[in-house]
């Protein structure tokens, strides 16, 4: 797979455009590879697919339900399909279609949610997908992933399309810096980590991995060595990672940009009490409520996603131990 | 087929339908019975499918989006050799394939339907492909009236027109009840043709119990070039056995052994009189 995309300059976009440029990639030798969209080749950074490849490109209008459906059964029919659509509709009114037509019929369509989390900002909950992880951890046959930066972004999508099975993966909007310069492996199921450390792990998910980087340079400054884990899929979880560095830590935080229901945090506290490797814990997302407006950077900040937020809950943690 | 053999061929899968139904003690009966002769024209008349090419990618290819009436596809599914007909006797059994509705594990089933209102879309998804590719293989579909309601269905017609299926036909299996009462009680759809020409569908209305017609229609298709096509094909719920016609609660009733009794006497019947005709 890296010889496809070692071409593209994964440094300073937006993880929806190294999407897009993978996708055009794969796109001119494999006219097999169809993109379908519901009226959001835009926001899914889509326009240069278009116009390079118009035939591969299916425009159903805005009408989710049939996105997905109608994606299963071209994937039924041998085509390699990404349906792409704003994580907030794709995880809501298309779920069913997710559930049946997609996992359950096992037609290898590869979902992408685009604009996940809170990347729509100020236009208000209406627009913000927090619940995905949670209802696609639950639906069986469905990798689910949330790239953190352009190289995670850029292999996620190259992977992805080499399989036969379905793929729920989320995208924000912001332009991503590159977490490590040291890109050597990445394969679903697998966390990555971005730093090592002893003192405390702090396990996050797509965009919310750089402000736990940003939190862990911030502690070492004050002698604690903070391990960063970027765990791109969220579903199958890498519970061989998460046990090691429970194991080798004093504490342990989950980050994402999700709510503090059903998401990472839970998944990992999930399998961690049920192996007896308890350790002081704590999930960072976003709480059950009426959500704060703002940008998504005043969203993260607001919540504690941030480096500060992730730094203050951590010293929290190890002074209570 | 003749058209008389296929008519044989509706009563003897009628009783295979009430037999695996009565054995259950579960299933969809009235609408197994109202959509059979349906599924026996184009399975036996018009679908190029068979076990042998089943794997193709040229194959025809048929979705059932009512999927609660799979018993009626069970039945012609093993008339046709997909599987040994003695699969039928775990219907519904602890660990069998052989569920309430359709599923990919049971050989020729297409795509895992059930839930109302997704079969039409995939049959799109179909279709397309087939457009894209340049091949010439059908996509059918079978609906049931009361599943029109869902909103997903009229997305798909918007978009079947839009890209000019014309190698899609719908089939609405209008048997007039559903789970609940009349489906023009629950929730009236009428004029369906109207609707379905207004989405840029050519439609036929035909007696959808009646082989003769069914063979016409299917053999009609497309009704036009560059559209879609639609079957409004009118039924009896509970065909074949008097007591189920048109009856509520044989939605999804089991016979007690008596009236199971009967309901093969009447198809026997039936039955001897077509081949005294013949």
């Amino acid at each position: 797979m890296g010889a496809t995309i070692d071409n593209i300059a994964t440094k300073d976009k937006a993880n929806l455009d190294v999407f897009s440029e993978v996708l055009q990639t794969l796109a001119e030798t494999d006219k097999n590879l169809l993109v379908v969209t519901s009226d959001s080749r835009g926001s899914g950074k889509l326009v240069p697919f278009g116009q390079k490849y118009p035939k591969q490109i299916v425009e159903v209008g805005i009408a989710e339900q049939h996105l997905v459906g109608m994606a299963a059964g071209l994937a039924s029919s041998g085509k390699k399909v990404f349906a792409v659509s704003p994580a907030c509709f794709l995880a809501a009114r298309a779920l069913e279609q997710i559930k049946n037509d997609v996992a359950y019929s096992d037609n290898p369509v590869k979902l992408i949610g685009i604009s996940a989390g809170v990347s729509y900002g100020a236009l208000g909950s209406t627009h913000h997908s927090l619940h995905d992880f949670a209802v696609m951890r639950a639906i069986n046959n469905l990798t689910v992933v949330a790239p953190a930066d352009n190289f995670e972004t850029a292999e996620a999508i190259s992977q992805a399309a080499a399989t036969d099975s379905p793929f729920y993966i989320r995208f924000g909007k912001k332009v991503m810096p590159l977490l490590s310069e040291t890109n050597t492996k990445f394969e679903f199921g697998k966390g990555r980590v971005i730093k090592e450390g002893k003192d405390i792990v702090i396990i996050a998910t797509g965009e919310a991995v750089y402000p736990a980087l940003q939190a862990a340079e911030q502690l070492a400054t004050e002698n604690i060595h903070a391990a960063v884990i970027s765990m791109h899929t969220i579903k199958p979880l890498d519970t061989e990672l998460i046990a090691q560095y429970a194991q080798q830590c004093k504490a342990i935080i989950t980050v994402e940009e999700h709510s503090v229901y059903g998401g990472l945090g839970e998944a990992c506290a999930s399998f961690l009490l049920q192996n007896q490797l308890t350790k002081p814990f704590k999930i960072i997302g976003l709480p059950d409520e009426y959500t704060v407006s703002g940008s998504q950077n005043e969203i993260f900040n607001h919540y504690g996603i941030s480096g500060i937020g992730i730094k203050n809950e951590a010293l929290k943690l190890l002074n209570n131990q | 087929m003749t058209t008389k053999e296929l008519q044989l061929k509706s009563v003897e899968y009628r009783k295979k339908i009430l037999q695996y139904i009565y054995q259950a003690k579960a299933g969809h009966t009235g609408g197994s019975l109202s959509c059979i002769d349906i599924l026996n024209v184009l399975y036996n008349d018009v679908l190029n499918v068979n076990p042998e090419n089943f794997k193709s990618g040229l194959r025809d290819r048929y979705i059932q989006s009512k999927g609660h009436c799979v018993e009626a596809l069970y039945v012609v599914l093993a008339d046709k050799g997909f599987f040994p007909e003695s699969a039928l006797e775990t219907l519904c059994q602890y660990k069998s394939y052989y569920i309430g509705h359709p599923t990919k594990k049971v050989n020729g089933v297409e795509q895992n339907t059930g839930a109302l209102g997704h079969g039409l879309s995939m049959s799109c998804g179909n279709a397309l492909a087939a457009k894209l590719d340049n091949v010439d293989y059908k996509v059918f579909t079978l609906l049931g009236d009361g599943e029109l309601p869902e909103g997903s269905n009229w997305e798909a017609a918007l978009s079947a027109a839009h890209y000019k299926l014309d190698n899609l036909c719908a089939i609405v299996d209008l048997n007039g009840l559903q789970i609940t009462a009349p489906t023009h009680e629950v929730c009236n759809t009428e004029p369906l043709d109207k609707k379905f020409e207004s989405f840029g569908w050519a439609v036929r209305i035909i007696d959808g119990n009646n082989i003769e017609a069914l063979q016409e229609a299917f053999n009609a298709l497309p009704f036009e070039v560059g559209k879609p096509s639609v079957i409004i094909a009118k039924t009896v719920k509970g065909k074949g056995v008097s007591y189920m016609e048109n009856t509520l609660k044989w939605h999804h009733g089991v016979p007690s052994p008596e009236q199971y009794q009967q309901a093969i006497e009447e198809l026997t019947s039936v039955q001897e009189s077509l081949l005294e005709l013949a």
